[in-house]
């Protein structure tokens, strides 16, 4: 039996992440404030449990619930996980458990890292307390970790005493980054694209079924369903169907404003792609201008349009390919 | 089915003051509020915001249960980028009309305060040429299209966005409130994507809306006078397609041709009281209006030339300021939805329309290509 080999299918790294912004109210206020000063607070629900970490509204009866609690940095492990290989960012860099621990006063269980030198040492009902870390800010990093510890939940410290959550200084807002580790591919339609692009020439794929060209291809035809796999070069001149011309800079854009933003549609294209003026002067761009590529030494896809120099196309031409 | 209850929180840039918990409770608080019930009346939970990388927070629908009393209950999301405020009132509509809840509490929420939608909307994409626009460099052209195809006077946009920021000054709730606003002041703002000025575009905001849907039986005990929801649908279509019409597309036209038909309508111009459309750029009232069968083709930028579509005209549209004063982009379409209610109900306040009998909430999103709207009225339909 033999396989045709596949084609090499295009591949790169793609990383999003965000420095998201959180207001925290009164509750999550108060808790992560409460954290950094040493102190860890849980809510007391309608029926009388503590809940660490604490929530806004009560989970049973859906009430508000800002009756705020003072429980103990000691407590029990519920359940465990060895986490052989940590990754970057998790609370410890060698490996730890992760644990979840009812702190001694609460009802309920927070998950944090629990620091152990092998999984022999962890088991469910070991005691542990919160190792706080050196430089604390307001955050639920500011617990460390869990270590182990000696010693039974005191009676005197082991119900959670009322605690107003005021703090000098509270924390209102945290930031939380995000991060997102992915490979990314463009799939066989579009790596052919790119491939063509890199000898200047733009490919699309003809639908079978409506015989629309599609620049740039994604491999379907999404009126009629079905592949598209008959590769047509088009262009490379092409009309300019409408425009907007950019009187604000972009972030992370180096081009100077304002400038023309086009959809032009390539010849032989069933649609139009985006793409930016130059060459004439921003305000003499019109919706039929002729235009075609400029390419940049190294670059993987034209730089601009410019003008062809031919005369504009009718109006009827290309009003369909907006 | 009925809306008998309608929260919004005060629409503002940043609500530093409150969690996202706390923001969607305070909407849903003042439903149940309005329409005099309990978490316990509760049947079901829906509900809807725009896509996860606006805040962060990955199907933040699961942490909301508590703030929106779902513990035990369903809790559905749904999502169709801006006009999810919608859709997820025509969720949470179907559920009641198919009699599987009686009672459903539907909310729709954005907190653009903590990231920003443009990046959210513009994540680098290798081998792609990156976007060399933003929102506003997406729809400028297409709004330069629709002038084109009409001889619409580039003068229009200006007139709705005067409009739409006097009409808010009349709604509590709406975020901008330019009590200084004249014609001159939009006309001399700056042109930010010719041709859309900086005016006729919609700020940033944080704010939730919530409704309260229930059957017959519930809008019977309702407090206040129900309105009645006499059709709704949604309707979508791929971002780009070979013969896409981005100035009026398909999808919104047969959107707003199959609430027409479910409510009986045959002429909207003549039996629509009040049009609460998304307008998140002053153009789209004109696109929108022949999109939605108000005017013929080429003939909606004459109706708000004319003033029909002012508060006092015989057309009022977006008599709360619209998107161009609010916009929580996951709860705009909703605010659509519940501010046509509030027309209905008579319950709209200093920017109630006189005798408002049937409306219109109508929302989109994407790339033009998810619609949603649905009419309510003062009386009941016919079973
Ligand atoms: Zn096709």
């Amino acid at each position: 039996m033999t396989a045709a080999s596949p084609p090499d299918v295009l591949r790169a790294p793609l990383v999003v992440e965000f420095p998201f912004t959180r207001s925290l109210g009164p509750v999550q206020s108060a808790f992560l404030t409460g954290l950094r000063e040493g102190v860890v607070l849980g809510v007391r629900t309608s029926d009388g449990k503590v809940m660490v970490p604490p929530t806004e509204y009560d989970p049973v009866t859906a009430e508000e619930i800002r009756d705020l609690v003072e429980v103990a940095a000691t407590g029990t492990v519920t359940t465990w996980a060895w986490n052989p290989a940590p990754r970057p960012n998790q609370p410890l860099a060698t490996p730890f458990a992760w644990v979840l621990v009812t702190l001694d006063g609460a009802d309920t269980a927070i998950l944090h890292a629990l620091d152990a030198p092998g999984p022999a040492a962890v088991r469910t009902g070991m005691r542990v307390r919160v190792r706080w870390a050196a430089d604390r800010i307001g955050a639920i990093t500011d617990i460390a970790c869990f270590e182990p510890h000696e010693g039974a939940a005191d009676a005197a410290d082991a119900g959670a005493a009322p605690h107003d959550g005021v703090f000098a200084d509270a924390v209102t807002g945290i930031v939380a980054e995000a991060r997102l580790d992915y490979t990314y591919s463009p799939g066989r339609a579009q790596t052919a694209y790119i491939n063509a692009l890199a000898e200047r020439k733009t490919v699309g794929e003809r639908c079978p079924s409506c015989r629309k060209v599609y620049v740039p291809p994604r491999g379907a035809c999404p009126t009629c369903g079905v592949a598209t796999t008959d590769q047509v070069e088009v262009g490379p001149a092409g009309t300019v169907t409408t425009y907007c011309i950019v009187n604000i800079k972009a972030r992370n854009l180096d081009i100077e404003v304002p400038y023309v933003y086009a959809h032009i549609a390539l010849d032989g294209a069933g649609l139009a792609l985006h793409g930016r003026i130059g060459g004439i002067p921003y305000d003499q761009v019109r919706m039929g201008l002729r235009v075609e590529p400029v390419w940049t030494e190294g670059g993987r896809h034209p730089d601009h349009y410019r003008p062809t120099g031919e005369p504009d196309a009718d109006y009827d031409a290309y009003k369909e390919l907006i | 089915m009925a809306v008998v209850g309608i929260g919004q929180t005060k629409h503002v840039a940043a609500r530093h003051d409150v969690s996202i918990a706390g923001l969607v409770r305070e909407a849903a608080s003042r439903a149940l509020a309005d329409a005099e019930l309990t978490w316990a009346d509760i049947d079901a939970v829906v509900i809807g915001k725009a896509p996860d990388f606006f805040e962060g927070v990955m199907m933040p629908e699961l942490y909301l249960a508590d703030a929106l009393g779902a513990v035990g209950k369903p809790m559905l999301r749904v999502h169709t980028a801006g006009s999810v405020g919608g859709s997820t009132a025509l969720v949470a509509a179907n559920l009641v009309a198919a009699r599987v809840h009686r009672t459903v509490l539907t909310l729709a929420f954005e907190k653009q305060s903590e990231s920003n939608a443009m990046w959210g909307l513009s994540l680098p994409v290798p081998f792609q040429q990156p976007l060399l626009a933003g929102a506003g460099g997406f729809f400028a052209p297409h709004v330069r299209a629709y002038m084109r195809r009409t001889g619409a006077p580039d003068t229009v946009g200006s007139l709705v966005a005067y409009k739409d920021r006097r009409n808010a000054l009349k709604n509590p709730y709406a975020h901008l409130h330019e009590h200084d606003i004249t014609l001159e002041k939009v006309q001399a703002s700056p042109m930010l994507w010719d041709p859309i000025r900086y005016s006729e575009t919609c700020p940033s905001s944080d704010g939730a809306c919530a409704m309260i849907l229930t059957d017959r039986a519930g809008a019977a005990r309702s407090p206040r006078p129900p309105a009645w929801v006499h059709g709704g649908a949604m309707r979508s279509e791929p971002t780009l397609f070979a013969g896409k019409d981005f100035v009026s597309p398909q999808a919104g036209k047969d959107c707003a041709a199959d609430v027409y038909r479910q409510a009986g309508i045959t002429d909207p111009r003549r039996e629509i009281d009040a049009v609460e459309m998304y307008v998140p750029f002053s153009w789209y009232e004109p696109m929108w209006l022949e999109n939605l069968g108000f005017a013929d083709e080429g003939e909606g930028w004459k109706l708000t030339e004319a003033g029909v579509t002012e508060l006092d005209g015989d057309l009022p549209v977006n008599p709360s300021g619209g998107v161009l004063s609010t916009n929580p982009i996951g709860a705009s379409g909703m605010i659509r939805f519940a501010e046509a209610a509030l027309q209905v109900r008579g319950q709209a306040g200093e920017h109630q329309v006189p005798d408002a009998r049937r409306a219109v909430g109508h929302a989109y999103g994407g790339g033009a290509q998810f619609f949603a709207m649905w009419l309510v009225g003062a009386e009941e339909p016919p079973s």
